[in-house]
């Protein structure tokens, strides 16, 4: 939580100012039953009509004060709560944005998601509530005390004792019920979970005729939801009761003790009155800050959930280089560097990689050059590290072992927004975002030119059905790309990586919702592209990457075959089981 | 609209009334801890009366009334529990059997309806709207309950004090209501404006959070911060506004209740001074004052409640009321060990009455033979399958296996002699092993590892951090698709049925995998009638009968030669496209 109060700091003001005049609004409640008690043992007992009307103007200015007092905390605190939650959720956002793959992959982008969403609004739920009644309802309490003791100290004792005897049952009962709670919102888990996985599995489930079972586990499970909810039902159903007992009972002994005061004349009848009144106010108080106790335990809950993703840093650290300076300093900044691979524009050092809580190594010793210029097709199974290989280019993850150099100069040593600039990238999802095609190109080159954008669709075969769209380049994306297809989509963000006039484009996987054809045109106007871009392309098509200078053959995290496709057609075993699986041995041969 | 609540509302009662004896004492126990509660002013403004002042002290009196006090605390608070344990007690319960029965009825339901409903709105109505429902409705009835005993018990203690009083009360407390109309009507555009800028704010988020790695991988990461500040800011705003102005509905109400409570104090002190009420009623009338107002405050809240309760018991009944799929007739055969003839007799089917899909279609499957499947995605390959497995019902003409129709069997008998795999796979959240036993609970170990060792899958679990005691999530969390797909092979292989219903995998997989997974089919399909949806030419080939789809609909039927010499055929173009390029 204490993280979080810097976030509330620019609402100093606010938040300090809120709580005060609630308590303002909270003393003119207080005062009312004095100026009662001083009715009815002046005006009445004295029958003095003017003075019973001067007090009654009393109370409803009184009223109108705490009114404007209210208003204006409210005021106060809705600006400091709302505040608070637009900052933090803005450097929430920001934080997020920092993370590298690494924390994205650990904490997953569903959680974050809605830690940015219901946990930040419980949270401002909670500031608001907090700045308006926290310091309200005890400041009531232990002022109803104050004020008894200002009627009378011996009365007032009684107070004393019954306030501490409250607050434990009070908060006695909360403290034991909390866990339970947990408790039933794990159960509650647990049969949404299975709802939802039978839903998701209603063919296999009925395939395998597993509903009877399937019914006698939920059966089970809401069996004990419901007996752990009528549990926690009878702790906390005892609150009421036992604080109306200890309440009331504080009532009868008040009675009991002003009777005797009264009668040796200490105190008046109107005094007794104004004691009863503040008994009275402190049993509605009290449940109200239950209430609240209740609602900020939740807040707090959201408060450490969202502290938890503050808490994560990006394990990935800059580097100072920026792509000019890379080029003058290369011999001087970087140590590694072995000058044969000064003009290549990708070398993989005996690089290996294990991912965070992934157990095993993913990659095991990957070495390989590529050239400018050249073309690099990478093929294998899946999880054989295809993708993993090219996800240390831009440096989405750092290579646990060796190292990566583009240009000569390791990777971990550019800024990494230089880095990322020289690279164009494909992945596999094809991701739009909401927005014109045109902003979705923009994505890759702010600064791009309506020709650049023109180019990079023909080169990505996506002009044709961009031109048929209404409005063409301005057609509206629908949000995750739905109003496209799979192949559309695949098309513009290959578009979006060409557009970034890249040094490397990275096209991973990106191709098979592409017919043989298409793929074709598309690998062959990607190599009229400018002569010193080195392309690399995984896949899973043979045909995809037959044609590249180099094709790397990957297996089971490891490289296990590097060259031509005549090459490795000869004599790499794996690589022939693809090819032949793809293009079967008859056919080939009768083709050729 | 009212006849439908009303229809709503008998429901409810119905599930409740089972818990009549519950109910009966939730409102007596209710109506006696109001009117006890009630009482306690009466008492102690008697008490007052006996405390005139110095040397006029009743005592007697004073002792009599606190005794009775006693009595009535600990009687009233004795209340009070076992009326909240009745409630919770028929609220749970009522939530329990609801679900219960929406729980059943999911797993009776036709396919057409989970296939063509939001996975999404059937959750939130079994669990949110089952929550909201009970605690609006239980909680509301007895707020509503209480509400009204509380009104009526004070207006006729205020009655019995005295007249001219309670007129001021019952005269001052519509206000308040008034006011917090007024507050509701006014605010409530401006919580549409923060509602929905609030929603453009999730979307950015689920949008841009969601898709996180691309967003890094064109450093968009600054752009989108900026667009996402500029939405926090407007929502800041709207925010701001909606919550300060309906927050002012408290202080307002609370500030009427104050004039309530001065109107009573003075007019009562007049009363008082001529000797027409007495001090300790004055008292008493001052604190039913305070009282008086709040159920109608919380009234106007639980109605909306009940209303909202009603809106979301009417979204489970209705998820509870839709039709089930058509029970299995009373003498249906139990297929055992079927030889595996098929035969498919004038069958149409079509998933809406107005787009056709399958006409008079006819075919005859022998024991042991193979079908294929072959046709673009999207043509319904999945049509087939859905029928064979009875998920969907044939609209006219008949499925028979060894010579009985399969609307004469059990549903569960004609599902056991299939075993199906499908490409889309579909794990349980638990372990490894649980996954694999679903079609044979009871297998030993040593049968699971077979199972796995034959499905080419064992390999893989072993490597996993627990092994067959792996804890995976429902979409099977750290697993590849590939993966996914050999452990739904397994499961089929522990109990391998006679007849067989498998899907190709295509792009999701590589051809590595493939062919692992296709020697597992192969393992599986020995002497067994399968159907398979194909994409590989060397299974088409083999096949002893290819049915090729289009657009829903099967348009030829043959072997790989018959098909291929067809002039100008379907098959034949799709072979020469795809494989011979």
């Amino acid at each position: 939580m204490k993280s979080l109060l810097k976030y509330i700091k620019d609402y100093k003001k606010e938040s300090i100012l809120a709580p005060l005049f609630k308590m303002l609004e909270a003393s003119f409640e207080l005062m009312v039953p004095l100026v009662m008690a001083s009715i009815i043992d002046h005006g009445i007992a004295n029958a003095d009509t003017s003075y019973i009307i001067k007090m009654g103007i009393v109370l409803v200015l009184l009223a109108a004060v705490g009114l404007i007092s209210a208003v204006t905390a409210q005021y106060f605190s809705a600006k400091a709560a709302v505040g608070f939650a637009t900052k933090l959720r803005s450097a929430l956002f920001s934080h997020i944005q920092g993370l590298s793959y690494t924390e994205l992959d650990t904490i997953g982008t569903n959680t974050l998601i809605t830690r940015m969403t219901s946990d930040v609004n419980q949270l401002q739920n909670g500031v608001n509530l907090t700045l308006r009644l926290l310091l309200r309802s005890p400041f009531i309490v232990f002022g109803a005390m104050i004020m008894a003791f200002t009627v009378d100290v011996k009365a007032a004792l009684i107070f004393v004792v019954t306030i501490p005897l409250l607050s434990i049952v009070v908060f006695g009962i909360m403290i034991a019920s909390m866990p339970l709670y947990k408790k039933v919102q794990a159960a509650l888990d647990k049969i949404l979970g299975r709802t939802r996985e039978n839903l998701a599995g209603a063919r296999v489930i009925r395939a395998f005729t597993n509903e009877e079972s399937e019914i006698a586990a939920f059966e089970k499970e809401n069996e004990l939801l419901l007996n752990t909810q009528v549990f926690v039902g009878k702790i906390s159903a005892a609150m009421n009761p036992v604080t109306y007992i200890i309440v009331n009972i504080a009532l009868v002994v008040l009675l009991w003790t002003g009777a005797v005061r009264v009668d040796s004349g200490i105190i008046t009848q109107g005094a007794v009155v104004a004691l009863v009144n503040y008994m009275s106010q402190i049993l509605v108080e009290l449940i109200k800050m239950a209430n609240l106790i209740i609602q900020l335990t939740k807040a707090l809950a959201c408060a450490k959930r969202v502290e938890s993703v503050f808490a994560i840093t990006s394990s990935m650290g800059d580097g100072k280089l920026t792509a000019h300076a890379s080029r003058s300093k290369n011999d001087t900044s970087v140590i590694n560097n072995r000058n044969t691979q000064n003009n290549a524009a990708i070398v993989f050092d005996h690089v290996c990689l294990t991912y965070s809580g992934g157990g095993d190594e993913s990659l095991t010793d990957i070495d390989f050059t590529v050239q400018k210029g050249e073309t690099i097709g990478i093929i294998g199974g899946t999880g054989s590290g295809k993708t993993s290989v090219v996800n240390l280019i831009p440096r989405f993850y750092d290579a646990t072992k060796g190292c990566v150099m583009i240009n000569g100069v390791d990777v971990k040593d550019y800024k990494i927004t230089e880095l990322r600039e020289k690279i164009g990238i494909v992945p596999q999802k094809a991701v739009l975002f909401k927005g014109s095609i045109k902003e979705n190109l923009l994505w890759g080159n702010e600064n791009a030119a309506k020709e650049d954008l023109e180019k990079a669709l023909e080169i990505s075969q996506a002009k044709e059905f961009v031109d048929t769209k209404e409005g063409g380049l301005d057609f509206m994306v629908a949000q995750g790309g739905k109003n496209l297809s799979g192949g559309q989509k695949q098309r513009l963000t290959i578009a979006r990586a060409i557009v970034r006039n890249p040094q490397i484009l990275i096209l991973d996987d990106s191709a098979s919702a592409l017919d043989f054809a298409t793929d074709a045109k598309l690998r062959q106007a990607v190599k009229g592209m400018k002569s010193d871009m080195s392309v690399i392309i995984v896949s899973q098509r043979a045909s995809s990457i037959q044609y590249a200078d180099k094709i790397i053959v990957m297996d089971d995290g490891r490289m296990a075959g590097i060259g031509t496709h005549e090459q490795l057609l000869a004599e790499n075993e794996i690589y022939q089981e693809i090819y032949y699986s793809q293009f079967p041995k008859e056919n080939t041969e009768k083709n050729a | 609209m009212k006849n439908q609540n009303k229809g709503i509302l008998k429901k409810v009662l119905n599930y409740i009334g089972k818990y009549k004896f519950f109910l009966l004492c939730s409102i007596v126990l209710a109506a006696i801890s109001v009117i006890l509660t009630l009482y306690i002013p009466i008492l102690t403004g008697r008490a007052v009366d006996c405390i005139v002042g110095a040397g006029a002290v009743d005592f007697d009196g004073i002792l009599r009334i606190l005794k009775q006090m006693t009595i009535i605390i600990l009687l009233t608070a004795a209340a009070q529990w076992l009326m909240n344990a009745c409630n919770n007690k028929i609220a749970y319960q009522v939530v329990r059997d609801v679900r219960d029965e929406a729980f059943k009825k999911l797993e009776i339901l036709p396919l057409k309806y989970i296939d063509g409903h939001s996975h999404g709105d059937i959750v939130s109505r079994i669990i949110a709207d089952v929550d909201q429902f009970s605690d609006g409705l239980l909680m509301g009835f007895t707020q509503l309950f209480t509400g009204v005993v509380t009104i009526v018990g004070t207006l006729l203690f205020m009655l019995s004090i005295n007249v001219t009083t309670t007129i001021v009360v019952v005269i001052l407390t519509p206000l308040s209501f008034f006011i917090a109309g007024f507050i509701a009507k006014r605010t409530f555009n401006m919580s549409k404006v923060q509602s929905e800028t609030r929603g453009e704010q999730t979307a950015l988020i689920d949008e841009m959070i969601g898709n996180e790695k691309v967003v890094k991988a064109f450093n968009h990461e600054d752009a989108v911060r900026e667009q996402f500040d500029e939405i926090n800011l407007r929502l800041e705003k709207a925010s701001v506004k909606a919550i300060f102005f309906s927050s002012l509905t408290n202080p307002c109400t609370r500030f009427v209740n104050s004039l309530v409570y001065a109107g009573v104090g003075i007019l009562g002190a007049f009363l008082a001074i001529r000797g027409r009420i007495s001090v300790g009623q004055l008292t008493s009338f001052l604190s039913y004052a305070n009282q008086y107002t709040k159920p109608f405050n919380e009234i106007s809240g639980v109605v909306t409640e009940l209303q909202t309760a009603l809106a979301c018991a009417g979204r489970i009944f209705e998820f509870i009321e839709e039709e089930s799929q058509v029970p299995d007739a009373e003498n249906a055969a139990v297929l055992t060990n079927p030889k595996g003839t098929i035969t498919m007799e004038n069958v149409s089917f079509s998933y809406n009455p107005e787009q056709k899909l399958i006409r008079n279609f006819n075919l005859e499957v022998q024991s042991g033979q193979r079908v294929a499947i072959v046709g673009p995605t999207g043509c319904g390959k999945t049509t087939v399958i859905n029928l064979l497995m009875r998920f969907y019902d044939v609209n006219s003409g008949s499925i028979k296996i060894d010579g009985t129709d399969i609307r004469d069997m059990t549903r569960k008998s004609l599902r056991d002699s299939f075993g199906m795999v499908l490409q889309d796979t579909w794990l349980h959240a638990g372990t490894i092993r649980e996954n694999i036993v679903m079609g044979k609970p009871d297998a030993t170990d040593e049968e699971v590892i077979a199972a796995a060792k034959a499905a080419h899958s064992h390999s893989f679990i072993k490597r996993l951090p627990k092994g067959y005691d792996t804890v995976i999530t429902e979409d099977g969390g750290s697993l590849s698709q590939g993966q996914k797909q050999l452990l739904c092979i397994t499961r089929v292989m522990l109990c391998l049925p006679p007849m067989l219903i498998l899907d190709e995998a295509t792009s999701s997989i590589d051809t590595r995998t493939e062919i692992r997974i296709s020697k597992a089919f192969n393992t599986m399909m020995k002497g067994r009638t399968s159907f398979i949806v194909a994409h590989r030419l060397s299974t088409i080939r083999e096949a002893d009968i290819i049915l090729v789809m289009k657009d829903g609909n099967i348009i030829e039927q043959g072997n790989h030669e018959t098909l291929l010499k067809k002039e100008n055929g379907f098959y034949a173009n799709l072979y020469a496209s795809q494989f011979t390029a």
